[in-house]
């Protein structure tokens, strides 16, 4: 009896292993988004400060745009950050913030202290919109044609990379229709 | 060139070391003593090896050579020569270089040092401490290659991420990886014990020393960590329960179980199996922190994405180093057999509970860390686990812990009787209660943990003095004598109750920082006013500044308490154009009762600069307290214990041994 529990804590960590293992073959950039050639589900979120304008679903109509999903609670945003201000500076594409289940006031002040990349940024605190897009963390980052539908649906961080090879050029295909 | 020289001593340290291993072992079955010999030069040979690619690369960044992939993501020529030196850890590759290049000092200083220590035991430490190091050199070369190189080279770099800009950065990292790495030193020889089956009370001697440096680096690195968030992110935290700071922090736990177990061991050779396999424990940990947080497994699962090829390298190192050394002490631990007998109360006893209350905090915090990435993986469920979880669940445990801190100190080993160590602690209890019930009623906001915090500091604090004061008989004999006893007090005793002063120190300070802060923001324009607590703070002035490689904006603000100049503070808002990227400068007027702690933000037009203040009271005895605590274990390092080393030869004791002596 007592040499068996001499393993447990082997028993404890194979369990850990195999999720962790589990956890890494979950490549989330793979799953492939339901939302591609729909229509952005109808929103109208509110500002996420008092007096700031908020985020509609139509206000991406009529040209090319990049949603981008984020939250102050969201360590992988701060670092996507600098490279949205710099897509946002280089004024190349319009782009909307979604504040994901932040608590009243904490998106406002995140977008205070790091700057702000967003023509517009919409509160969505219950996770509505983040559910209705088919969020499964943050950031997320969709290409919204100038119908206002889905077309491209990046999950993970922007980085120099991504911007350059995957989504430089599928805005410009975007723009050509 | 250097690029190629670094690469070429990375892959010679690789093979050395996978060498070294493969040949002790081998080596062992077959008795050969040269072996035992070849194991210290080795880890010399390993040690030099990594140091010279270490400081090829250090010789990369300061050229700023940005033909090397690193160095041109990494660094800028506009950048602080300082800060060209400290980008060398401030990214991926060059901070696991950093991990080797530590890992090999380590086994190198115990080549250096460990002369009187069994053959057998030493080559088989060595033996292990090779194997981790192969496999972590196998990883650099392999999936993260610091001397890769980029053709053609960019004209300039894309510098440091601002917020690692700093002289906390410098310091940090190989601080925190000092202390991780140390327990590779106790888990190599705790591994060199089971395969060996046999351990001792000797065994304990000889690791202790290793694992209090370990302990103290560690404790001082996540002071460092701490401080750095408070001075650079901004935001005055200095712990958010975050996922790499829950990394540090869980080997630190496991560690302070182990070097209290060891104690038990040393003393009463008993807690034997229980010690080994906190050892294991505690460099799992250490390694589980370092890499799952550095392959970004933790912090979001999208980061893994990025790079798969390396979180499978990672986990498959993993897997076999903790599960090989947890398979070898499923096997073996049986074998370890305690000789001492202890009685329900007893230091050993308490110490016990001292252990398992934080393996169960270091649960909880194992828990919260990695629970909600669980959930991500089976479903489509994000949860946050955030401070809520861990004041309710790991705050009680560890104050209910830290009650018992001067009570185990007074307790006799092996049997103790607990009446007249509470009568000698009665002073301290009514002390605590009356600091207790004082903070209750002084403090803005009558919080009863502001209370508890205090009472329980107060308890702490007066405990570890009493308990001093009974070893040197303080007021019972003449105070010369007195003196004399507290000179011939040993080292560990010292060290023991300095580092518990410490913890109380710490106690008070967090009760300070967390219970009794108090914060206001507000938009203001130059001229402009606004008030916390007693004091009125005014933005005089705003101007623009340019720095080395970032334009600021600077604000000046001055402090006053009924219109007297407390403090006058300087706020910066740095940009940093190559990255795009803002940080703020926060200004802070540190006194002993608390920091006045200004940030600005992004200006608005209309509405003028958002000032945030913040009043952390006794904020800095957080720093005071944990050097403290770190002071506490140098002195416990420096004692050489009753027993020297060198002279004593063990009996061997009549337990099965599969292999025959060297």
């Amino acid at each position: 009896m007592n040499r068996v529990f001499l393993f447990l804590p082997l028993a404890i960590f194979l369990v850990l292993g195999v999720y962790f293992g589990l956890g890494l073959r979950e490549d989330p950039s793979a799953i492939p988004s339901q939302m591609i050639d729909r229509p952005l589900p109808v929103f109208d979120l509110p500002g996420i400060a008092d007096g700031e304008p908020g985020l509609a679903s139509t206000d991406l109509a009529g040209h090319v745009s990049l949603l981008n999903v984020f939250g102050s609670w969201c360590p992988p945003c701060e670092i996507e950050h600098p490279m949205l201000m710099q897509i946002s500076r280089s004024g190349r594409v319009p782009i909307y913030g979604v504040d994901w289940r932040d608590r009243p006031g904490d998106g406002a002040v995140w977008l205070a202290r790091h700057g702000n990349p967003y023509q517009r940024a919409g509160d969505d605190a219950q996770g509505r919109v983040a559910i209705d897009l088919g969020i499964t963390g943050a950031p997320e980052s969709f290409l919204v044609d100038r119908e206002g539908r889905v077309r491209f649906h990046h999950v993970g961080i922007i980085d120099e990379t991504v911007w350059r090879d995957v989504l430089l050029p599928r805005i410009e295909a975007l723009e050509a229709e | 060139m250097i690029a190629e020289l670094g690469q070429f001593a990375l892959i010679l340290a690789f093979v050395v070391a996978l060498f070294q291993s493969v040949a002790i072992f081998a080596g062992l079955r077959t008795g050969d003593a040269v072996v035992h010999g070849f194991a210290r030069t080795g880890a010399i040979a390993q040690f030099v090896l990594v140091l010279a690619a270490f400081a090829c690369l250090t010789a990369l960044f300061a050229m700023s050579d940005f033909t090397a992939l690193v160095v041109a993501e990494n660094s800028h020529t506009d950048k602080p020569f300082l800060y060209k030196l400290t980008g060398v850890w401030g990214n991926h590759e060059g901070s696991m270089l950093l991990w080797v290049l530590i890992l090999t000092a380590y086994t190198a200083a115990l080549a250096w040092s460990a002369k009187p220590v069994e053959a057998r035991l030493i080559s088989l430490t060595f033996a292990v401490q090779s194997l981790i190091t192969a496999a972590f050199t196998a990883f650099l070369l392999f999936t993260s290659n610091p001397f890769a190189r980029l053709w053609p080279g960019p004209e300039n770099g894309q510098d440091l991420n601002p917020l690692l800009q700093d002289p906390g950065l410098a310091s940090h990292p190989p601080m925190l990886y000092a202390g991780y790495v140390g327990f590779s030193i106790t888990f190599s020889f705790a591994l060199a014990a089971l395969i060996d089956g046999r351990v001792d009370a000797r065994w304990a001697r000889i690791v202790r020393p290793w694992a209090l440096a370990a302990w103290t680096f560690l404790t001082i690195g996540i002071a460092l960590g701490a401080s750095w968030a408070y001075y650079e992110l901004g935001w005055g935290g200095w712990w958010a329960w975050d996922p790499v700071e829950n990394a540090s922090l869980m080997p630190w736990l496991a560690g302070t179980a182990f070097i209290h177990s060891l104690r038990v061991m040393e003393k009463r050779d008993t807690l034997k199996a229980w010690s080994i396999l906190l050892a294991l424990l505690t460099f799992a940990l250490s390694m589980a922190g370092t890499f799952l947080v550095r392959s970004g497994v933790l912090t979001s699962v999208h980061a893994f994405a990025v790079d798969p090829e390396r979180g499978v390298f990672i986990l498959a190192i993993l897997i076999a180093l903790i599960g090989g050394s947890l398979l070898i002490y499923g096997l073996r631990a049986g074998l370890l057999k305690p000789t001492g007998v202890f009685s329900a109360i007893s230091r050993e006893s308490t110490l016990l509970i001292n252990n398992l209350v934080l393996v169960v905090a270091c649960g909880l915090v194992f828990f919260g860390t990695f629970y909600p990435l669980f959930i991500t993986t089976v479903s489509d469920e994000t949860v946050t686990i955030g401070a809520p979880f861990y004041n309710n669940t790991f705050n009680p445990f560890i104050g209910a812990l830290l009650v018992l801190v001067p009570i185990s100190g007074l307790l006799a080993w092996k049997r103790g009787r607990l009446m007249p160590v509470l009568k000698d602690l009665a002073p301290a209890a009514i002390a605590a209660l009356a600091g207790g019930l004082a903070a209750f009623w002084i403090a803005d906001r009558g919080l009863l943990a502001g209370a508890l915090g205090t009472a329980l500091a107060i308890w702490i604090a007066l405990g570890v003095l009493i308990d001093l004061a009974k070893r040197f008989k303080l007021f019972q004999i003449e105070f010369k004598a007195s003196l004399a006893r507290a000179a011939r007090l040993p080292l560990g005793i010292w060290g023991m109750a300095v580092a518990h002063f410490g913890v109380a120190v710490v106690v008070f300070a967090i009760t300070g920082v967390s219970a009794w802060k108090q914060e206001t923001s507000a938009f203001l324009m130059p001229g402009q006013h606004l008030d916390i607590r007693q004091l009125t703070l005014t933005l005089d002035d705003v101007e623009q500044i340019e720095g080395p490689n970032y334009v600021a904006e600077r604000g000046y603000l001055t402090a006053r308490r009924d219109q007297q100049v407390v403090s006058n503070l300087t706020a910066e808002r740095r940009l940093y154009p190559v990255r795009g990227m803002a940080t703020t400068e926060s200004a802070i007027h540190a006194r002993l009762t608390g920091d006045i702690y200004v940030t600005i933000g992004q200006p608005n037009p209309d509405r003028g600069w958002p000032v945030f203040v913040y009043i952390y009271p006794f904020a800095i005895w957080l720093w005071i307290g944990s050097g403290i605590l770190g002071l506490g274990g140098l002195l416990s390092i420096s004692d050489r214990g009753r027993r020297a080393l060198a002279v004593r030869k063990q009996p061997r004791e009549a337990q099965a041994r599969p292999e025959p002596a060297e």
